[in-house]
């Protein structure tokens, strides 16, 4: 008889935890390889206007022109007035010219002449900085731009 | 002396460090999806070509400082944009185009080919108000390339067009890339933006 009731009263097994490792090193890596640290860091507000019409960026072949008000840390010394960055740093209008320039450089040359200039533009920004800018790049002869958006749409249909 | 077997190293602790691991990098990751609205600008030139555009084959909606919307002379609910604008391009006043199926209006657009849309703003217009003009005209073409496309071969010209784009088209990628061009060609995206204007 006893030989059916030995485990009875015994305590739950533990689980095995042996394999926890591995499924955590899965997901570690899952995160290592999808990780781009920011490259530049945000001077200016960022918070995209949104629309659903669009289209994917081309990585490989994009500048990046961020425009808005200065981020809350930086306002008492830039003020609130919409500025300018590229790269890491604020660039005034006039100067936009030779910080594309040099922000072009860094694609690989075959793209070069392709390049498209995605506008990262605050949704409180006036659009009479963008039209600076938009000038600015027909100047230059980089045509091809991308307002980048956040998804969604606030517009009720 | 008899050999001793080597201690097992301890790896209990191997989760606690790739965990540890695991929260940094989910919190630094920011997956990119940069998405959005392309536009090619014009080219610059010294002198305007004069162009002989009639009126009624422009479209204009006018932005003002207040985001107040102005579409052909009418002011109009950011909803309502889209709707006049399909009206608008769909319309083939002159009878030419015959796949238009708009109310024939003689005082709006002759045919897709000649209409032009063309968005003015203020200076001090909000860009978020600017994007969503933007965003409901490309809507607009959108929803007519989408009824030919699905009238003349069966399929989403939006859906198919972003599917080119990421590389999950399944079939003749080059067929499909003809079909496309014939579809924006039946309705060319002609969507000027003008200056902007210094306000008073």
């Amino acid at each position: 008889m006893s030989k059916f009731n030995k485990k009875k009263g015994g305590e739950l097994p533990a689980v095995n935890t042996a394999s926890l490792p591995d499924i955590v090193f899965m997901l570690l890596f899952f995160f290592m390889v999808v990780t781009v640290l920011r490259k530049d860091n945000m001077l200016v507000q960022q918070k995209l206007p949104k629309a659903d019409q669009v289209e994917k960026l081309k990585k490989d072949r994009s500048v990046f022109i961020y425009a808005g008000k200065p981020s809350s840390r930086y306002k008492e010394k830039f003020g609130t007035e919409g500025k300018i960055q590229i790269g890491d740093k604020y660039t005034d209008i006039n100067a936009l010219e030779f910080a594309l320039s040099e922000a072009r450089t860094k694609l690989i040359p075959e793209l070069q002449g392709k390049v498209v200039v995605g506008l990262k533009v605050d949704e409180q920004t006036n659009v009479g900085l963008l039209q600076d800018v938009k000038e600015k790049l027909r100047d230059l002869n980089m045509v091809k731009i991308i307002y980048i958006t956040a998804p969604g749409n606030d517009v009720q249909q | 002396m008899g050999r001793r077997a080597t201690p097992e190293v301890n790896a209990g602790s191997m989760a606690d460090i790739a965990f540890l691991l695991l929260i940094f990098f989910l919190v630094t990751t920011t997956i990119e999806k940069d998405k959005g609205i392309a536009r090619q600008l014009p080219p610059k030139q010294d002198e305007q070509p004069p162009v002989d555009i009639k009126e009624k084959n422009i479209f204009v909606v006018t932005v003002n400082k207040e985001d107040q919307i102005l579409a052909d002379n009418e002011l109009m609910d950011i909803q309502d944009i889209r709707q006049a604008a399909i009206s608008f391009l769909d319309n083939g006043g002159d009878g030419s185009c015959d796949y238009c199926k708009g109310e024939k209006d003689i005082a709006s657009s002759d045919n897709p080919e000649k209409a032009i849309i063309t968005v003015k703003s203020d200076r001090e217009t909000s860009y978020k108000t600017y994007i969503q003009v933007q965003n409901e005209l490309v809507a607009a073409y959108n929803f007519l390339r989408n009824r030919e496309s699905e009238r003349l071969f069966g399929f989403e010209f939006t859906k198919v067009k972003s599917a080119i784009a990421t590389g999950d088209f399944k079939g003749n990628e080059e067929r499909a890339q003809a079909k496309l061009q014939e579809i924006q060609a039946l309705f060319p995206m002609k969507l000027s933006e003008a200056e902007a204007k210094k306000s008073q």
